[in-house]
């Protein structure tokens, strides 16, 4: 596709896959598992590094951060304070001012706490952080995220690792005519066709991590979603055919017997 | 004799040696300064103090770095 880079916050990125870097058997899988989904950037989440097991190796040494865009998250937290504090480290540690914003409400679905996560996006963004948030299908909160300045929204397809694909596509349209900045759908995305659809919908781009780590082979997953973006998106711009009720011959019926 | 002094580092007790700085600390646990971020007493350090700031008693210090991760799945 000539020239359909993906744009967020001055940045520009090939790949309309992003990925998670969770649930991996280990490293080289998640290497391998990235490199076959083709995608640019890549998310990871801040934890206490194991001081007493000296031999553990750094996620690091595989994603290389000169190669890849590291896209820091909040994943784990449940309070406002607790998003802002992590989002300071991951800043902190070096990487950039990226961060992928989660304020969970519940630990069951995983949903966003929506109050949570604008109040902690206003503090961040305050601070100079690009934020791109973890949101649900609500466009009122997506229009919120946007006004208070997220340069894209993060809504969530379906719960957390739930595969269950895209579950409120109406919202999604809505959302889609309710904001102008890009669209990355993130969470709850199950196999290849689930995120053709997404792009088919009109998504900018897709965010996935159990999808790909929680099948039975991660590294063909990987590949098939890499084509399965690139479709839904090529799909997306080639304009689609109407959906009809009746028959329309593709044949004419002159020249008939 | 070296004056010891007790801190906490990621959560564990720990005694150590007084006069020692961040960046020691890091040194001695082998841990690479980069990609990096250390919070001492819940304020986060900037890199640049890492050599200058001198461990004390009762410090807490959280090292955190990027695991590979999103959300857990909630176990039911």
């Amino acid at each position: 596709m000539a020239d359909d880079r993906l744009i967020i916050a001055g940045r520009e990125f090939k790949s309309r896959l992003w990925v998670g870097t969770g649930k991996y058997k280990d490293f080289v899988e998640t290497q391998k598992a990235i490199e076959a989904s083709g995608a640019d950037v890549v998310t990871v989440a801040v934890r206490r590094v194991n001081i007493t097991d000296r031999s553990k190796e750094n996620l690091l040494d595989y994603i290389d951060p000169k190669k890849y865009t590291i896209l820091p998250n909040t994943a784990g937290c449940y309070t406002v304070d607790d998003a802002v504090r992590y989002s300071r480290l991951a800043r902190a540690a070096g990487v950039s001012d990226l961060v992928k914003l989660e304020v969970l409400g519940d630990e069951r679905t995983l949903f966003p706490d929506t109050a949570g996560l604008i109040e902690a996006a206003k503090i961040l963004i305050k601070e100079g952080f690009i934020v791109l948030p973890y949101t649900n299908d609500d466009p009122i909160v997506a229009k919120k995220l946007v006004d208070i300045g997220c340069p894209a929204v993060m809504p969530l397809a379906a719960p957390i690792g739930s595969g269950l694909g895209i579950r409120n596509p109406y919202n999604l349209k809505i959302i889609m005519e309710t904001v102008k900045v890009p669209i990355i759908v993130d969470a709850g995305v199950g196999t290849a066709s689930d995120a053709a659809l997404a792009m088919e919908y009109g998504a900018d781009a897709v965010l996935m991590n159990t999808a790909i780590a929680g099948s039975r082979d991660p590294i063909s997953m990987a590949e098939a979603m890499k084509y399965a973006v690139y479709a839904g998106r090529l799909a997306y711009k080639a304009g689609r055919i109407p959906r009809k009720l009746y028959a329309t011959a593709s044949s004419p019926i002159e020249g008939m017997l | 004799m070296q004056d010891t002094i007790q801190i906490q580092v990621n959560g564990e007790p720990k005694a150590w040696r007084s006069g020692a700085t961040v960046a020691d600390l890091l040194q001695d646990l082998e841990i690479t300064s980069e990609r990096v971020a250390v919070e001492l007493n819940l304020e986060i350090l900037d890199r640049a103090a890492f050599v200058q700031r001198p461990l004390m008693d009762g410090d807490r210090v959280e090292i955190l770095s990027f695991i590979g991760g999103g959300a857990e799945e909630f176990r039911h």
